[in-house]
């Protein structure tokens, strides 16, 4: 009976192999290949975008000027003038995060950016970047960030640990944010889904009581849309505020 | 809702029964997953480098030559501007100058004009005056002969009325003396 239906609502996230034999035979998943169509999707939009090379843009132009002038202000408010070294690196970011995203709500495809892995592997890349930068640009000195100047020296066994768990934690709440903001909106669209799966079943009451999940779902999707676009912001400008911070050091 | 619901899912990953079997995201066993992430970073580097050689400068190259044009026309449009200010300025010192010099122009005409009137009125004047002294000299003239002729007339007359009374000839002598007084008294009259 239809009434029995199980509610299964991590099975979207499952991987399997995609592109037939030889995709299964390198593990690549259908995750990657969201990837690999959001990658796409990211240069079509600046090659079709960027086609006509007029003085006054059309509707695509536009899109993929503001892109492009949006993140390239939001790397040199936040970092500086040294934010122009990192903006081919933030527009990445930010575009990556923002179509897996987007992407991931259409229905039967992938949201790449639901996998813990994945959001872990960009922020660990985000921190090793910061990390680096710092010790190019300070060097040793570096390390005075994790004690701040002016701080009384009989703290310091207490401020130290602090700064450095502080410093250690970034990746991980970043990666963790991300992640579980949209498992969060894609389990609750399968509950409610199911909801209207398992109502139907019941007869003419159930179908019109299966109203309210649709109408829930709907709306849920409009909300997801700004989650979409605030968490892919959100990995943007936290990458920015630690650039800023491994360049000027506080 | 969606602080709870975000609670929800790090409890459901944290709780290690549920993740054996529950969460994909958390099944490190299955080759897929870490597969994932290494094609995540073939896939993101290969973004990266493609975004940053070919497509970001593309636009920046578009931005600048719209910011080239634009910062043209403006220096166009200020070196016009500052062209029309210019001819304006200069029509406004010609117009200064023809006004300036039409004034001029006008008195000096005035100035002629009046002088012209001035002389003509002088020698018409001494013409006139001319002309005065010689009809008084004429009159005076004319006078002269009328009262000489008078006399003569009146002479005659005493002559022709005493004669003609008494029946003899008059005294020329009484007769002359007499028109004379009469004469002086008259023209003292």
């Amino acid at each position: 009976m239809a009434a029995e239906h199980t509610i299964d609502a991590l099975g979207q996230f499952r991987l399997s192999p995609a592109l037939g034999p030889l995709g299964a035979s390198v593990n690549f998943s259908q995750s990657n290949l969201m990837m690999l169509i959001s990658g796409a999707a990211i240069l079509w939009l600046l090659w079709a975008g960027m086609r006509p090379r007029a003085i006054v843009p059309g509707r695509l132009q536009a899109l993929a000027e503001i892109a492009y002038t949006g993140i390239h202000s939001m790397c040199t408010d936040q970092i500086g003038h040294e934010g122009k070294r990192f903006f081919p690196f933030i527009f990445t970011l930010f575009f990556f995060v923002l179509f897996g995203n987007l992407f991931g709500l259409l229905p039967f495809s992938f949201t790449y950016t639901s996998h813990i892995a994945v959001t872990f592997g960009l922020a660990l890349m985000v921190i090793v970047l910061v990390t680096v930068v710092a010790l190019r640009i300070h060097g040793l000195h570096f390390f005075s960030y994790f004690f701040p100047a002016g701080a009384p020296k009989l703290l310091a066994p207490l401020i130290i640990p602090v700064e450095i768990i502080s410093y250690l934690s970034r990746p991980v709440s970043l990666s963790i944010r991300l992640f579980a903001n949209m498992v969060a909106g894609h389990v609750m669209f399968e509950v409610f889904a199911s909801f209207i799966v398992m109502l139907a079943g019941i007869g003419t009451i159930g179908v019109i009581a299966a109203i309210g999940p649709l109408a829930l779902n709907v709306a849920l999707m409009g909300f997801e849309l700004l989650v979409a676009f605030l968490q892919a912001y959100v990995f943007a400008i936290l990458t920015c505020i630690y650039l800023h911070d491994a360049v000027h050091l506080h | 809702m969606r602080p709870l619901a975000t609670l929800a899912v790090v409890l459901l990953a944290s709780s290690p029964a549920l993740a054996a079997e529950g969460m994909p995201q958390l099944d490190f066993k299955n080759p897929l997953t870490v597969a994932q992430v290494v094609w995540l970073a073939i896939i993101f580097f290969t973004l990266y480098l493609l975004l940053s050689r070919w497509a970001l400068p593309q636009v920046a190259t578009v931005l600048e030559s719209r910011a080239a044009t634009i910062g043209r026309d403006l220096e166009a449009a200020r070196l016009a501007k500052a062209e029309a200010d210019g001819a304006v300025a200069e029509l406004t010192k010609a117009t200064r100058e023809a006004q300036a010099g039409a004034q001029a122009s006008i008195a000096s005409a005035v100035g002629a004009a009046k002088e012209a009137a001035a002389t003509r009125a002088a020698a018409l004047s001494a013409t006139l005056d001319i002309q005065l002294d010689q009809a008084e000299q004429r009159i005076a003239a004319a006078r002269e002969g009328a009262l000489g002729a008078l006399r003569e007339v009146a002479t005659e007359t005493a002559h022709v009325v005493v004669s003609r009374l008494t029946g003899q000839p008059a005294n020329d002598d009484a007769i002359n003396h007499e028109v004379g007084v009469a004469l002086a008294a008259r023209a003292q009259a």
